[in-house]
């Protein structure tokens, strides 16, 4: 499988379209005016400094934060406006990776995984169980991990279980809240070539917050940076980073950014 | 990886939209149960012709058709040979958990040919070796669940009395550090935490003032009405003095005092110590070179062992003057009668009898608490099983040392 970022842009459309967000808490202004649109099919990253509301914007899309101002819609619509039931069936079509993994404490990994199938899909508990089984060994865990609680599992295994979660309903979009942070950098690298398998395999649109520059450059095809309270820059990461911005310079020609497209071009030679 | 512009990728780009706008469509038709036959669910036929064997597959597999799927596969697969042929060309949409189905048909090594076989989408090879290798690491550890029944009856139990043991050792032992911070820290008053102290004793005594009064008093009243009743039939209704007088001295008062701050004070100390715990700061101190039990413990056991013989008092007071207002009210007795006669037959031995044992309680509770509090991991689930635990123990640890204690002061007569 090729594991690398694909060039070819796909044009099949704009599975999230976001006009004129804004977001207060406050007197304090997360959002003045921010748009976005994520294509189908690709890999974008979400980068930007400490408190520029990355993990706000990724809320607002999914509909947990009622925005002040502006228009999000997923798959064409607005989720906010739309009646419970049809929210639902929107909700089932995109999954959420939260920052902690916010797996339900009492229940096992294999039941949380499940817990969708059962609700959604109506599928009898041993189904449900099986299924959630493969989700678990597709996100990489072991076997017996479905049986143990979510208090028992490590940073890394937590992150996989809460990914496994998430692609309970074969969903269209993946959003992802910073997936390896706190994490080895083994188990990110590897968490990194997933996430890019997943989406070839599945044809997932993935919405990705992070931080981590290797991330960045190893998985995603477009980079919207955050700055300024809307997206300063949006592209393949070679554009974004030439952008004339102090905090985009510091961030991608930083050390760390270097070190980064260092590893980034040596991996690709 | 080093085909950023080569052609591979774009057509793999572009099957894959492909496959994805007809999954999307089934997906769509799918999501409104009414409108489910429009989509076509997934269907396998095994037919057997001159060269053998043929298995065709047909339809979507998808998850809404999964049940239905697997049930077919089931009874399919005892049936498969070895040499038998595998066509999916003819497969509409499918998922992870088609193509689960998919290989639990086939078996893992003819899932990993099929996924080898250069006529079908990359995107679809791509999704049946994604599903086959995670099959394999699945299949390989499953073990079968062990029946229910006498044997698991028997485990329980055992495991029961296991812990009720561990868990007696672990309070032991936590009485034990207890005692041994007092003992370190009682002549070193530079190490006594007098601001938490206080603010504990604000917390677990002052608080509890107003509800604890109120509980009394109207204890108190009923008992009085209990006892005129029982005690009319003998033409003795005055004995009501006493009766109040004697439960409310040796056991309601410090009864009701511990029971209530076994609810109201242990539950407080488990939730702040166990989120302290979940969050790791119990960890942070000890690793900043301080003693949890000197910081958090002592303050707590103290302020108890302080709040609760005063509580117990008023208590006391507030039982006795709940049953004076019913004597007076409805037993047409005067006030200094009442007095009288409870100044005649009561004596200060009976409320030092009741208060003493007031300390115990208060160490017990504290440290019951504290404890479980300790005992807290992780989640904020645990933090609450933990909450009811020291509620339900330190209850128990009240009632059972007062019948204990009134066994005991029966043999000694007092």
């Amino acid at each position: 499988m090729n594991a690398s970022p694909a060039t070819v842009t796909p044009i099949a459309g704009d599975v999230i379209q976001v006009r004129g967000l804004v977001n207060r808490f406050g007197t304090q202004t997360v959002h003045e005016n921010l748009d976005l649109d994520v294509r189908r099919g690709e890999i974008i990253g979400i980068v930007g400094g400490s408190g520029t509301g990355k993990s706000v914007l990724l809320r607002t899309i999914v509909g947990l934060v009622r925005p002040a101002a502006g228009e999000v819609r997923v798959f064409g619509e607005d989720l906010l406006s739309l009646p419970n039931d049809r929210r639902s069936l929107v909700e089932r079509r995109f999954g959420v990776l939260f920052q902690s993994g916010a797996l339900f404490s009492s229940l096992t990994v294999a039941e949380n995984v499940a817990l969708p199938l059962v609700e959604h899909e109506h599928l009898p508990r041993a189904d449900a169980q099986r299924l959630a089984g493969v989700k678990l060994a597709l996100s990489g865990l072991p076997v017996d991990a479905g049986r143990k609680y979510p208090s028992q599992l490590s940073g890394g295994m937590i992150k996989r279980a809460a990914l496994a979660r998430a692609l309970a309903l074969d969903p269209e979009i993946l959003f992802l809240d910073e997936p390896t942070a706190g994490l080895d950098p083994i188990s990110a690298a590897a968490f990194d070539s997933l996430i890019v398998t997943l989406r070839n395999a599945l044809g997932l649109t993935v919405f990705l917050v992070t931080h981590d520059l290797d991330t960045l450059y190893s998985t995603c095809d477009r980079v919207a940076v955050l700055s300024q309270r809307r997206v300063l820059a949006v592209g393949p990461i070679d554009e974004v980073a030439r952008t004339d911005d102090a905090w985009v310079q510091a961030y991608f020609n930083g050390p760390r950014g270097r070190a980064a497209t260092f590893a980034a071009q040596k991996g690709k030679d | 990886m080093g085909m950023r512009d080569g052609s591979g990728p774009a057509i793999i780009r572009a099957l894959a939209r492909k496959a994805k706008r007809e999954r999307n469509m089934s997906r769509e038709s799918a999501s409104v149960r009414s409108m489910a036959n429009s989509t076509h669910p997934g269907s396998v036929t095994l037919a057997r012709d001159a060269d053998g064997a043929r298995l065709s597959l047909s339809g979507d597999w998808t998850l809404p058709h999964y049940v239905d799927l697997h049930r077919k596969a089931v009874d399919l697969a005892p049936s498969l040979g070895k040499d038998v042929r595998v066509d999916i060309h003819g497969l509409g949409a499918m998922d992870t958990s088609g193509a689960f189905v998919i290989a639990e048909l086939l078996g893992s090594k003819r899932t990993q040919a099929l996924a080898q076989d250069a006529s079908l989408p990359p995107a679809r090879r791509a999704l049946l070796k994604t599903v086959g290798d995670a099959i394999d690491t699945y299949c390989k550890g499953i073990k079968r669940p062990r029946d229910a029944g006498f044997v698991v009856m028997l485990e329980r139990i055992g495991r029961a009395m296991g812990s009720f043991w561990r868990q007696t050792a672990k309070l032991l032992g936590f009485i034990g550090i207890t005692l041994q911070g007092f003992a370190t820290t009682a002549w070193r008053p530079s190490r006594w935490r007098v601001t938490p102290l206080v603010s504990h004793i604000e917390q677990t005594g002052l608080d509890a003032v107003p509800i604890l009064t109120l509980l009394s008093f109207m204890v108190g009243a009923v008992v009085a009405f209990l006892g005129s009743t029982v005690l009319a039939s003998y033409g003795a209704t005055v004995f009501t003095v006493d009766l109040i007088g004697f439960a409310f001295l040796r056991e309601f008062g410090v009864l009701l005092t511990a029971i209530l701050l076994a609810g109201r004070t242990a539950s407080a100390f488990t939730a702040q110590i166990g989120s302290m715990k979940a969050r790791e700061e119990i960890d942070a101190i000890r690793t900043l070179g301080l003693s949890p039990i000197e910081l958090l413990v002592l303050p707590r056991v103290l302020a108890l062992l302080i709040a609760l013989p005063l509580l117990t008092f008023l208590a006391t007071v507030a039982g006795i003057v709940g049953g004076g207002v019913v004597c007076i009210v409805s037993l047409k007795m005067s006030p200094s009668m009442f007095l009288s006669m409870f100044q005649a037959d009561m004596s200060i031995g009976q409320f030092l009898v009741g208060v003493a044992k007031a300390p115990v309680f208060a160490f017990m509770i504290a440290v019951i608490g504290c404890m479980e509090g300790f005992k807290v991991s992780g989640s904020a689930q645990s933090v609450g099983e933990h909450t009811t635990s020291s509620v339900v123990q330190s209850i128990f640890v009240v009632i059972l040392l007062d019948a204990v204690a009134a066994l005991f002061y029966m043999e000694m007569g007092w």
